[in-house]
């Protein structure tokens, strides 16, 4: 590799990472909170789960990180690693579907936006979906309904709770009628565990939104949000379009969402875990 | 009505008109000199028969959607009138709303009790105001959850049939929580134990058709559509240009014929040549015995195997591939 070579790349990958530093976890020593712009040590910044030491702004994690924080170490078993997405339409707009999921997998090392498994939270079992916005943003196709629509029978099945992180824009447009469908599957799915009588928990995070609010995101048997998470149907731009006024500013948010009696608790990320251990103990009789 | 008709000329249409036009005019012609013209207009109409015909076989993705969009197109109310023996509309949610985007009510077909509900479009302008062009809230997807709860209380097949851009995106709406009333709605589907019958009779629009659309049956209109995202939508958020909707409407594949390929619809209704409101009593009529013959299969089985074959039904939908571990 010439000198000029190893510039060059040095800075595709220097502008990368800036991006990182920005959207997702930061690798720096230092991380600038985006809401109120203070430094903190990145260490202790991911000691506090990415909830900012000064103003309490919830920065955005990854899936990895969710199963960390949420599952005792050591217990984690990944369900349905090997289903991987197809492009069942040949879907292209600006540029093709099979493409951008090329891109994502790489950039997230996820075969697609969920990941699904077993394991123990504070020593209670559950089986816990997480979504990543990172991949397609969060978007739902037929790899997320068919990853959630499994762990929600294998949960049924075995009586455990189901808790689902939620992060999502909604249905994924490139699988088109598919990805729509995967809605009523999911429900579908969360209907028998319901019979059953067992717990169901969404955990709504930042953003919520679209076809994932229209089904499991609202089904909880106990609804849970973090804290300035937006949460809604149809995207905010859409609403505004309709208005002659300019919308409230909490609109769509968390807090807006358990005002109008949708949401049941709002739990900082730092006592998330804590909490449900609490609320599944609580519905155990334990 | 008839003069109003002729206004509405999709742009595909148009040498079809101009054609139609022309044998007016001929006839025109021959009552005020008294030649005969009889077999020139034969000639002439069966041409444009032809050419209607040539012009609905092929319709591209973006043209199904102005049929199926078509502001003569019969809605929910003009099918129940022609296929019900009995109809006795029923209003509210029992929260604080009657959404006359959503109709709904019990009636009698071919001599059996059903709950019917659907989605419902205006007939003009004012209508389609108070009827928000079928976009239901929350409370129009509840008062549906009320009804067909009624129907589960009394033994009674529902039939439902979908005709909505979209499920309403108003501020109200969000406030009162139209994520969670088309959410209910798919879980609840599941769970009862009548026969559904979902028909899609014009525009299928994502998660505000299937608010109403989980059943044993999805019976579709040939010309009807059934999307994900409205195309003007999809288009603005995937090639950032809401004019690419005709692209989008091909890309997401949202005709009845790429859903019967897709294996989401059981059954595709064929329309009378130039769509349904062409000839709503044949289209009706089409609809009615596919109604009927399917609600005699489903009455063959027992409520558990009616769930379980919904069940099954949505199960399936989806594709993926299994890659072979590490």
């Amino acid at each position: 590799m010439s000198l000029l070579d190893w510039f060059a790349n040095r800075r595709k990958t220097g502008s990368i990472s800036a991006e990182r530093r920005v959207r997702e976890i930061p690798d720096g020593l230092w991380t600038k909170c985006e809401m109120c712009d203070v430094l903190t040590y990145t260490k202790d910044l991911q000691a506090n789960q990415m909830v900012c030491l000064e103003c309490g702004h919830h920065l955005r994690v990854d899936s990895n990180d969710r199963i960390n924080q949420l599952i005792d170490q050591g217990t984690w078993t990944p369900l349905d690693t090997n289903v991987v997405p197809v492009d069942p339409l040949k879907f292209k707009d600006r540029k093709p579907y099979s493409e951008r999921l090329r891109e994502a997998q790489a950039k997230t090392g996820m075969q697609d936006a969920v990941q699904t498994g077993l394991g123990e939270l504070q020593g209670i079992p559950v089986a816990l979906g997480v979504m990543d916005f990172r991949f397609i943003g969060g978007s739902m196709g037929s790899v997320v309904g068919e990853k959630l629509t499994r762990l929600i029978e294998r949960a049924t099945a075995e009586r455990r709770p189901v808790l689902i992180v939620c992060t999502s824009g909604g249905a994924r447009m490139q699988e088109g009628i598919l990805s729509l469908m995967q809605m009523a599957k999911i429900s579908g799915a969360l209907e028998l565990h319901r019979e059953a009588r067992l717990l169901y928990i969404p955990i709504l995070t930042h953003p919520t939104t679209g076809g994932v609010t229209a089904s499991f995101a609202m089904l909880g048997d106990i609804i849970v949000a973090e804290p300035k998470a937006t949460i809604g149907f149809a995207g905010r731009r859409v609403v505004e379009q309709t208005l002659r006024e300019k919308l409230p500013d909490d609109f769509q948010t968390a807090e807006y969402m358990l005002h109008h009696g949708f949401v049941d608790i709002i739990i900082p990320r730092t006592q998330l875990t804590k909490t449900l251990a609490q609320m599944i103990k609580l519905h155990q009789g334990k | 009505m008839a003069a109003d008709r002729r206004k509405i000329v999709l742009e595909f249409e148009k040498p079809l008109a101009e054609l139609e036009a022309q044998i007016g005019q001929i006839r025109q012609l021959a009552q005020e000199t008294g030649v005969n013209v009889s077999t020139e207009i034969e000639k002439l109409e069966a041409r444009a028969a032809q050419l209607r015909q040539e012009i609905f076989n092929s319709l591209s993705p973006g043209q199904q959607l102005q049929v199926a969009r078509h502001p003569r197109r019969p809605s929910t109310l003009d099918y129940i009138q022609i296929i019900t023996d009995e109809w006795i509309e029923l209003h509210g949610d029992r929260r604080g709303f009657d959404d006359p985007a959503i109709v709904a009510g019990v009636a009698r077909l071919a001599g059996e009790p059903v709950v019917v509900l659907g989605h419902q479009k205006g007939r003009d302008t004012k209508d389609n105001v108070a009827r928000n062009f079928g976009m239901a809230s929350p409370g129009g997807y509840r008062k549906a959850l009320r009804l067909m709860d009624h129907a589960e209380r009394f033994g009674m097949p529902i039939l439902t049939f979908i005709d909505t851009p979209a499920a309403d995106p108003r501020l109200e709406a969000e406030k009162f929580g139209q994520g969670e009333a088309i959410a209910r709605n798919l879980q609840e589907m599941f769970r009862l134990s009548v026969p559904i019958i979902c028909t899609i009779i014009g525009e299928g629009g994502s998660g505000g058709a299937l608010g109403i659309g989980v059943g044993d049956r999805l019976l579709m209109f040939a010309h009807a559509v059934y999307s994900v995202a409205p195309p003007e939508a999809c288009a603005a958020i995937l090639w950032r240009d809401a004019t690419k909707a005709p692209q989008a409407a091909e890309a997401l594949k949202i005709t009845a014929w790429d859903l019967q390929q897709l294996g989401i619809i059981d059954q595709l209704l064929p329309e009378p040549i130039g769509g349904t409101h062409a000839d709503p009593p044949r289209a009706a009529a089409t609809l009615k015995q596919a109604l009927v013959d399917n609600l005699a299969q489903l009455k063959q089985l027992t409520p558990d195997q009616l769930r379980r074959q919904r069940y099954d039904k949505f199960r399936r939908i989806g594709r993926f591939a299994t890659a072979p571990p590490n």
